[in-house]
């Protein structure tokens, strides 16, 4: 039991370098079945990166990822999709001229889908309706049938998130899901990937907004320059001298706040 | 004191009361014909024409139907993200496998297209499979190379026919009979597409297009999908091709000719991109116009590219969209102030 937990993924010294440039530098983590994950870490620490090695899009110079004991390092984008590892893009990626449920259509097409539901596609637009009704877009509302490219930015985020769970993944990893999101838009998106961790799913999330991050989140990493500088929960990370040398640029002591 | 009145133009949708993504509510026969016209004016006057025509019109009928069938398969490419200037290869493909069939196995024409059809919808998937990762200019460039590398090895190793061609292959039994089945092979693939690009697995490829690592991520094998779209273009190609074998009962290297992939192209700019109605106007618009100018001689592909730059910078939109819009919406002058 514990073995088999141990094994759900895992990231062996993935390194990988854009030219000279080290983007990922032998980063080494491992997730448990249905744990949350944060990742941290200043603006070009290797966060998108890290996240487009584990899905594919960027092959790894060396470095290995294993997920449920099989090797996926070096596949293609969409057979790690279709083994469960979904994820959101920072900059969404939809498609503007398609009313929004239309989007969904896309996972809802997928062999995986197929093969979790016992072999037979349902009906897709009404199940697209349905998911998007779970992210909050009122189902009778018209905004499921506008067009994307008329949509605010919080819907489009949402939207993101749910093309992401359509494919009923087993990981879940949000790249900034929060960046651009209205502060109520937050409030409303948080609980419900909170549910969705409650009901057993992984979840990796990258995310500046540390308030909200470091309230559902497990354990946190933290990346600085590509390398891994700290791990563990919330409070341990924060309190890594390394970590604030990061974040805030400054050597050890905060200095106390004196009145304006 | 006489005010200066202004006007300006106002568009207004003409068409039907209530419509929603999933419901028509159609009220009365008006609305019946509104809807249906459109489909069904072309359709009828393409299936009558051939009686009226003599026989040299019906001729550049059958080519302007063969060039349609070759812009269809363009814009389906188009469709999904593969920009094609090879149009030739699935003609030639086609014509040669039919060809070759028929004057090695005298096989009919009844056997020889269908064959020719699938087999060269195989073929051509399985010869640009490998260059599907390429995207833009760089798969265009492979497929205009391909159509002259198969003329070369034609030409210098002798195989089927060679230069000489191959010739007196059979014809259909009955000059209307190869007619009617390039008009109807054309009317079907236009709505054949029409009918796929709009369903599920059209939107898919339609997606691939706009954002392949976005439908990478949903799970879906883009390659796979792409190769499949091959199939169709150049099935639609291949069954041009055997069309024009048994059409003019001759076959030679001249049907991997450039003129094949790029009077397609042409033929789908002027009518319009994305909607395949465009393709079919645009080449029964540019098929008998090349051919009216044919008097002219050595001027006529002068004045015919003339009248493609014209068209090309007037309506960018293409002839489709415009007839479309015009169709769907009232324009009406207002006063304003």
């Amino acid at each position: 039991m514990e073995q088999s937990s141990r094994l759900f993924f895992k990231v062996d010294r993935l390194r990988k370098n854009f030219g000279g440039v080290l983007a990922v530098y032998n980063v080494s983590f491992e997730l448990r079945q249905g744990e949350f994950l944060g990742i941290i870490g200043p603006n070009g620490s290797g966060k998108t990166t890290l996240v487009n090695l584990i899905t594919g899009f960027v092959k790894p110079t060396s470095g290995k990822i294993l997920f449920k004991g099989k090797k996926i390092t070096g596949k293609m984008p969409y057979t790690i999709a279709d083994l469960g590892i979904a994820r959101t893009f920072q900059m969404v990626r939809l498609f503007y001229n398609l009313p929004a449920y239309k989007n969904l259509i896309i996972p809802l097409c997928s062999s995986r889908v197929k093969r979790l539901r016992g072999g037979r596609y349902g009906e897709k637009d009404d199940e697209a309706i349905d998911l998007l009704d779970d992210m909050g877009f009122e189902r009778d509302s018209r905004v499921p049938y506008k067009d994307v490219g008329s949509l605010p930015h919080g819907y489009l985020k949402r939207l993101d998130l749910a093309r992401a769970m359509a494919l009923r993944p087993e990981i879940l990893i949000l790249d900034e899901l929060f960046s651009g999101m209205s502060m109520s838009e937050v409030a409303s998106t948080l609980p419900l990937i909170e549910k969705f961790n409650r009901e057993g799913l992984t979840i990796i999330m990258i995310e500046h907004r540390l308030k909200e991050l470091f309230r559902v989140v497990d354990r946190v990493m933290v990346l600085n320059f590509g390398e891994k500088i700290a791990e563990g929960t919330p409070d341990e990370v924060m309190q890594e001298n390394e970590v604030k040398k990061a974040y805030l640029g400054i050597d050890v002591e905060i200095p106390p706040r004196t009145a304006a | 004191m006489a005010k200066e009145e202004k006007y300006r133009k106002k568009r207004l949708d003409r068409g039907i009361k209530a419509r929603s993504d999933t419901l028509f509510a159609v009220a009365s026969w008006k609305e019946i014909l509104y809807l249906m016209m459109p489909r069904f004016l072309p359709v009828a006057v393409l299936l009558l024409l051939p009686l009226f025509l003599g026989n040299y019109w019906n001729k550049v009928l059958v080519y302007a139907c063969i060039y349609g069938l070759l812009a269809l398969s363009w814009d389906f490419l188009a469709s999904c993200g593969l920009f094609s200037l090879g149009q030739s290869l699935f003609f030639g493909i086609g014509a040669y496998i039919a060809g070759g069939l028929n004057y090695y196995f005298h096989l009919p024409p009844l056997v020889t297209i269908p064959v020719a059809t699938i087999a060269g919808g195989i073929l051509c998937s399985a010869l640009l499979t490998p260059v599907m990762r390429l995207r833009g200019v760089y798969f265009a460039m492979v497929t205009l190379i391909l159509p002259l590398l198969l003329m070369k090895i034609i030409e210098t190793t002798g195989v089927f026919g060679g230069t000489q061609g191959l010739s007196s292959l059979s014809g259909f039994p009955h000059e209307m009979l190869s007619i009617y089945i390039a008009v109807a092979g054309f009317l079907a693939c236009l709505f054949l597409f029409r009918r796929i690009i709009n369903t599920d697995y059209g939107l898919i490829l339609r997606a691939i297009r706009d954002d392949d690592r976005s439908v990478m991520s949903g799970g879906i094998n883009i390659y796979w999908r792409k190769s499949q779209a091959l199939f169709i273009a150049g099935a639609a190609g291949g069954f041009a091709g055997a069309l024009m074998t048994h059409h003019y009962q001759f076959l030679g290297m001249s049907v991997f000719a450039l003129d094949y992939s790029i009077l397609p192209v042409a033929a789908v700019a002027l009518g319009g991109q994305g909607t395949f109605a465009g393709a079919a106007i645009g080449s029964i618009l540019l098929v008998p116009l090349s051919e009216a100018l044919r008097a002219l001689g050595g001027l006529r592909v002068a004045i015919y590219c003339g009248v493609l730059i014209v068209s090309i910078i007037l309506l960018p939109e293409g002839f489709f969209h415009y007839l479309a819009r015009k169709y769907h919406q009232f324009e009406k002058v207002v006063k304003i102030g």
